[in-house]
């Protein structure tokens, strides 16, 4: 895909040198573009003024949970003896995004150099990229990328002088959508079957990868930290809202005229401005009908729905709010007040000539084959929401299937070791409460 | 059980044996952590895993096969068969079945003779495949491509924007 002018609300930090022409993955353009000068910046600062800036930043991870990045930092003692490791979470998979794909394939060495400040900020030696196999020319690529700045001495040892190790090594995957799911990453990088770690105790900031101290970031998480240090906490946080600072990247599918990736400040356009001014809008004729606002997993948004929001008044007293689907800001905290989440940052858009039973059955399908089995309500309940949909759509639908359907999803959320119970879950509760006239519609 | 009549470990090389050996070292901690580099290793040089694979491997890391069958059977990309020499992977997931990626696969199927009708069942079958071996086609799960939906990866190709009219033309690409 090239997308190589970008749209005017946009403004691009990480994806800056991404679909540019005359843009390579080698080093010398990224020196030539000022690759590697924060890298230096940061071996001259202190490590616990990186991971001050981080959390100044207000930075919020990019992988869909959004727990703030300088947080978890913080959550590694810097000197407490024990080796540390940081493991890239580059297993983008979840449906609706794309956005990692084309770091990982056109600006590798913008993840290296954030690898590096992360590595150096919590005295981290051994860091793994953990890279999906259905991208095996990123592997490729950044495999080559971490030779190159092994050669400039940028990783290895006796970084730039300065006595600091790393190594860095690129782990791939095998086509699971559960190496997503941190810990479950972390048990496919042991080598064993990824099987999610409860939590606790098994949080990987305490007992990670071969059981110490590890960090596990989203690949576009951890591009931010070369621009926080270049641009400094405080400008890089103003550009987004308080507590969701920076850039985001909304990956944008499904029915608009110009779908693709935009990096847009945090908070800076509204659902509507979205679709109809960046995204160039709706098919010729079509209204809208859904929004899957952040990844298949974050519940459902139908067209016209007004939300009652609390929001602070002028006189600081907590007031009610209507805001209707398209006047929702696109950060963290706003689509959270309506009841769904910023996530990944996939934005799903469906018009008026989509059926949402087969919607959410193509969903269906899609947890029914990557729950890993591991707790009986996801491993069961997922396969029987997807044959009950699946039935829906082959035989049309039972007085009863949209209350069984209900009920296998509301016994599956919250009764599982990983958050996966939850993401397939969702979906169908989501469709359910939204959608309701579609599914009593197919009962015959 | 697949049957095979060959074993795959009498055909190993020096050299592919010094390419597991560089894989093993960059695990440090543990050597367990190259069991999956090794089985991609191995599938990408035989084209599937065999018993003796699982056992040669299991040894390398001093394992027990069953730790590394377990893995060949949990990974949908790993298989105990061989498979077309192009695998042509459609993504079927919400973004690219909205731009008719259920037809594309259709269409695939039939422009290199396989049976629309067959999936693969996982548990390391092979998905389905063309009479001349030349082809298999299967549907995966999101490709993370969405925004140039529908999408394949054909062999190590993404191919995006993908219409039921060009199909032919790339399978010409791959033959």
């Amino acid at each position: 895909m090239t997308l190589s002018t970008p749209h005017p609300k946009e403004r691009r930090i990480i994806f800056g040198n991404i679909s540019k022409p005359g843009y390579a993955p080698d080093i010398d353009t990224y020196i030539a573009h000022g690759g590697y000068e924060a890298l230096k910046k940061a071996l001259g600062m202190k490590p616990s003024e990186i991971v001050d800036a981080v959390k100044a930043a207000n930075l919020r991870g990019r992988g869909g949970a959004g727990f703030p990045a300088g947080t978890k930092w913080s959550f590694i003692r810097y000197d407490d003896g024990k080796p540390h490791y940081i493991v890239v979470n580059g297993d983008e998979s979840e449906p609706g995004t794309f956005k990692d794909r084309y770091i990982l394939h056109q600006d590798p060495h913008q993840l290296i150099e954030g690898l590096a400040i992360s590595s150096f900020a919590t005295n981290t030696n051994l860091a793994y990229i953990y890279i999906r196999c259905e991208f095996p020319k990123a592997a490729k690529i950044v495999w080559n990328a971490i030779k190159e700045a092994h050669a400039k001495g940028f990783l290895g040892k006796n970084i730039l002088g300065t006595g600091f190790n790393l190594d860095i090594y690129v782990h791939q995957g095998a086509g699971a959508y559960i190496c997503g799911e941190e810990t479950s990453l972390l048990e496919s990088l042991e080598g064993k079957r990824p099987y999610p770690r409860i939590k606790p105790p098994y949080f990987p900031a305490v007992l990670g990868l071969y059981m110490k101290p590890t960090i596990v970031n989203n690949v576009e998480t951890l591009c931010h930290v070369k621009h926080i240090l270049n641009m400094g906490p405080e400008e890089y946080a103003r550009m987004g809202t308080p507590g969701d600072g920076g850039t985001r990247t909304m990956c944008v599918s499904g029915d608009v005229m110009r779908p693709g990736f935009y990096e847009l400040p945090c908070g800076a356009v509204t659902l509507g401005e979205l679709i109809y001014d960046v995204c160039g809008g709706l098919k010729p004729g079509r209204t809208l009908k859904a929004v899957i606002p952040g990844g298949s997993s974050a519940k459902v948004l139908r067209a016209g729905e007004v939300f009652k929001v609390k929001v602070k008044g002028p006189d600081g007293q907590m007031v009610d709010k209507d805001i209707p689907l398209l006047d929702v800001v696109m950060d963290a905290a706003s689509l959270q007040s309506v009841g769904t989440m910023v996530g990944s940052g996939g934005v799903m858009i469906m018009d008026d000539s989509r059926d949402m039973v087969w919607a959410l059955n193509n969903l269906n399908q899609f947890y029914a084959h990557e729950s890993c089995g591991q707790c009986t309500p996801c491993r069961e309940g997922s396969l029987w929401m997807s044959k009950v949909t699946t039935r829906i759509i082959d035989q049309g639908a039972r007085p009863d299937d949209a209350k069984n359907l209900k009920n296998i999803a509301d016994n599956i959320a919250g009764r599982t070791i990983c958050a996966f119970g939850e993401a397939c879950s969702w979906p169908t509760q989501s469709f359910l409460a939204k959608f309701p006239d579609e599914f009593e519609k197919r009962v015959v | 059980m697949i049957q095979t009549t060959t074993r795959q470990v009498d055909a190993l090389t020096p050299q592919f044996v010094a390419e597991a050996d560089e894989l093993v070292s960059h695990y440090p901690v543990s050597k367990r952590s190259a069991s999956l580099p090794l089985l991609h290793l191995w599938q990408n040089h035989f084209g599937f895993i065999d018993d003796t694979g699982v056992e040669w491997i299991a040894a390398k890391l001093e394992l027990t096969p069953v730790n590394i069958l377990e893995l060949v059977t949990f990974y949908p990309w790993f298989r105990r068969e061989q498979a077309g020499k192009t695998i042509i992977r459609v993504c079927r997931t919400l973004a690219c079945a909205l731009a008719g990626s259920y037809e594309v696969r259709e269409k695939f199927c039939q422009s290199v003779g396989i049976d629309p009708h067959c999936y693969s069942h996982g548990f390391g079958e092979a998905p389905p495949t063309s009479a001349d071996g030349n082809f298999s086609v299967e549907f995966v799960e999101c490709l993370a491509s969405c925004g140039s939906a529908p999408v394949a990866l054909i062999n190590d190709e993404l191919v995006e924007n993908i219409t039921i009219a060009n199909v032919p033309t790339i399978v010409e690409q791959f033959k």
